[in-house]
């Protein structure tokens, strides 16, 4: 059973479907990477699985329960966690503080997690007490992805983590997601530098007008010839 | 050195007296704002019907027989006055606000609703209560406390009554127990962190449900101290803190809006500056009459007392040119 499945969605803001049968399946040690031209719906599929937008058909199946349309409050604390594109830190708080709001669902001592979080990015513990709104969007990045982890999940959503950052940042953070995987967490994202996510991806998703037009490992879809010429840019 | 304790009682004790009532109001105002996005215009009247509770509660107190010395039966039913105008501030939420924003509406949408709010709290203090002017001290005595100051030819004394000195000690006690809940408890923070992202509080999971509750509570309660305060120091009547909601709003935009800090600040300075400036200067100029090059008038005032309120609009207008969100930097919106 996968960790997590996704069949034939459909789902938008309340208009037209901007999903149209989109399918996926993740399993616990993946790395899943969404790829696919501007308005394909790449965003709007994580949103979806996380209870931010109207699923009107299909199922989407988590440790093989049914979630669609449950909201994050319920969702943290079966294990899901998501970091969106924009807007992913709390500013006015610091570091800290914005580690423990991950951790809000939780009821357990956390000290433990976030130590992980910070072995994970040193930067951080140095930087604990200041605002993240001070920060470095490569190191405010870093504290999206260390809140997201302090709820513990098995699957966590990233909204294009590289956007924005220069490329020395983008190798970093992609490292940094290759070693989260390697501690346990499945990872599903969704990326515009295609070519370089999909390197390092055990499952791709190219997507186009609202469903899947290729499905295989990262390196099969850098190989497909027509992937590569319509979607990855020659 | 009679004149500068003159000043001292006219400004500084009535200022601190003022700026304490305008500043708690205002964090409720500013609390509201941060978490629900809208200018909370009935605030004024919650605070008078806080007041009004405790008014009837401190009547049942008395009634009972009780009472005592120490403290005036308004301070020493607060609390409960408190609990209950929470309870209230949620059942206005759940009846008129929560609705609202079920359907999507509008902070402006919102704003007019709590003019509703406004006119049906005002209409039902009016259906119990009248029109007329209540006292807390028709029973009781106000205690005046005089300070004599040791030194030589000072013939006056430094005044305060007792509720003053006692809603001092509230404020001080109200803003340290509300800077330990939003920066030490788990619930203060998420209220901290839906303030500043409404989406990534929802996204980590934070209960944004309990988180408004939660605002409603504590404005609530904030309101009924506030208007108790103000009662205690004045006289109860319908619309007791509708007429200083204008000068509370300001303060909590001088402040920042969203931020708690920046309300209290924005508090004691329009209090401040309203006590300074409708303040006889001519008193402080008359032991220098003989070295001043001019007639010092009998009156000399920034502003005369009716014009109080224009104070309030100066400073916003001043402060919001320096920094165009506040002092402590709050929302732009």
């Amino acid at each position: 059973m996968a960790l997590l499945e996704i069949t034939d969605l459909v789902g938008g803001y309340g208009g037209a479907p901007i999903l149209n049968g989109v399918n996926l399946a993740i399993e616990q040690s993946d790395i899943g990477v969404i790829v696919g031209p501007n308005g394909a719906g790449k965003s709007t599929t994580l949103k979806a699985i996380f209870g931010l937008l109207k699923v009107t058909g299909g199922s989407i199946r988590f440790m093989g329960e049914e979630i669609q349309n449950a909201l994050p409050d319920r969702l943290v604390p079966k294990g899901l966690s998501f970091v969106p594109q924009e807007k992913n830190v709390f500013v006015s708080m610091s570091v800290e503080e914005n580690l423990e709001m991950g951790a809000f669902t939780r009821r357990d001592d956390f000290s433990a997690t976030m130590n992980w979080v910070y072995d994970m990015f040193p930067v951080l513990r140095e930087k604990r007490r200041q605002p993240a709104g001070e920060l470095s969007g490569g190191q405010r990045q870093m504290v999206a992805m260390g809140r997201a982890l302090m709820s513990q999940p098995k699957l966590l959503l990233l909204d294009e983590p590289s956007a924005g950052l220069s490329p020395r940042y983008v190798l970093e953070i992609f490292e940094q997601i290759v070693k989260v995987n390697a501690a346990g967490v499945a990872i599903l994202m969704v990326e515009q530098n295609a070519r370089q996510a999909l390197a390092f991806a055990s499952r791709g998703f190219v997507l186009a007008t609202g469903r899947n037009r290729f499905t295989g490992t990262g390196q099969e879809l850098i190989a497909d010839p027509e992937v590569a010429k319509s979607f990855l840019g020659g | 050195m009679n004149e500068l304790i003159f000043f001292f009682n006219n400004v500084v004790v009535a200022g601190i007296v003022l700026g304490s009532i305008y500043a708690v109001g205002a964090i409720g105002v500013t609390l509201i704002f941060g978490i629900l996005r809208f200018a909370h215009f009935a605030h004024g009247d919650m605070m008078t019907m806080g007041a009004f509770i405790a008014f009837l509660l401190a009547m049942a107190a008395t009634a009972l027989g009780i009472t005592t010395p120490l403290v005036p039966t308004g301070f020493l039913v607060l609390p409960i006055a408190m609990f209950l105008a929470a309870g209230v501030a949620l059942g206005l939420d759940k009846g008129f606000y929560a609705p609202l924003r079920k359907r999507g509406a509008r902070p402006v949408t919102l704003l007019i609703a709590s003019i509703g709010v406004t006119l049906i709290i005002q209409g039902l203090i009016r259906l119990f209560f009248g029109s007329g002017t209540w006292s807390f001290f028709e029973i009781e005595t106000k205690q005046l406390i005089r300070i004599p100051v040791p030194l030589e030819g000072v013939t006056r004394t430094i005044n305060f009554t007792q509720p003053q000195l006692l809603m001092v000690i509230c404020t001080a006690i109200a803003v340290l127990a509300l800077h330990v809940f939003l920066t030490r408890s788990r619930l203060g923070k998420a209220m901290r962190a839906m303030a500043d992202n409404a989406d990534l509080a929802q996204v980590s999971g934070i209960n944004t449900k309990l988180v408004v509750r939660v605002t409603w509570v504590i404005a609530g309660a904030l309101a009924a101290m506030a208007g108790t305060m103000l009662a205690l120091d004045v006289s109860l009547k319908p619309d007791l803190a509708f007429n200083i909601v204008l000068p509370i709003f300001a303060a909590a935009i001088v402040g920042g809006l969203g931020q708690s800090y920046g309300a209290i600040a924005g508090g004691f300075l329009i209090g401040f500056a309203e006590t300074l400036s409708i303040f006889n200067w001519s008193v402080l100029l008359r032991p220098l009459a003989n070295a001043l090059p001019f007639e010092v008038p009998a009156t000399l005032a920034i502003v005369p007392t009716e014009y109080k309120l224009t104070v309030a609009f100066v400073i916003l207008v001043v402060v919001l040119l320096w920094r165009p969100t506040g002092i402590f930097k709050g929302a732009s919106s």
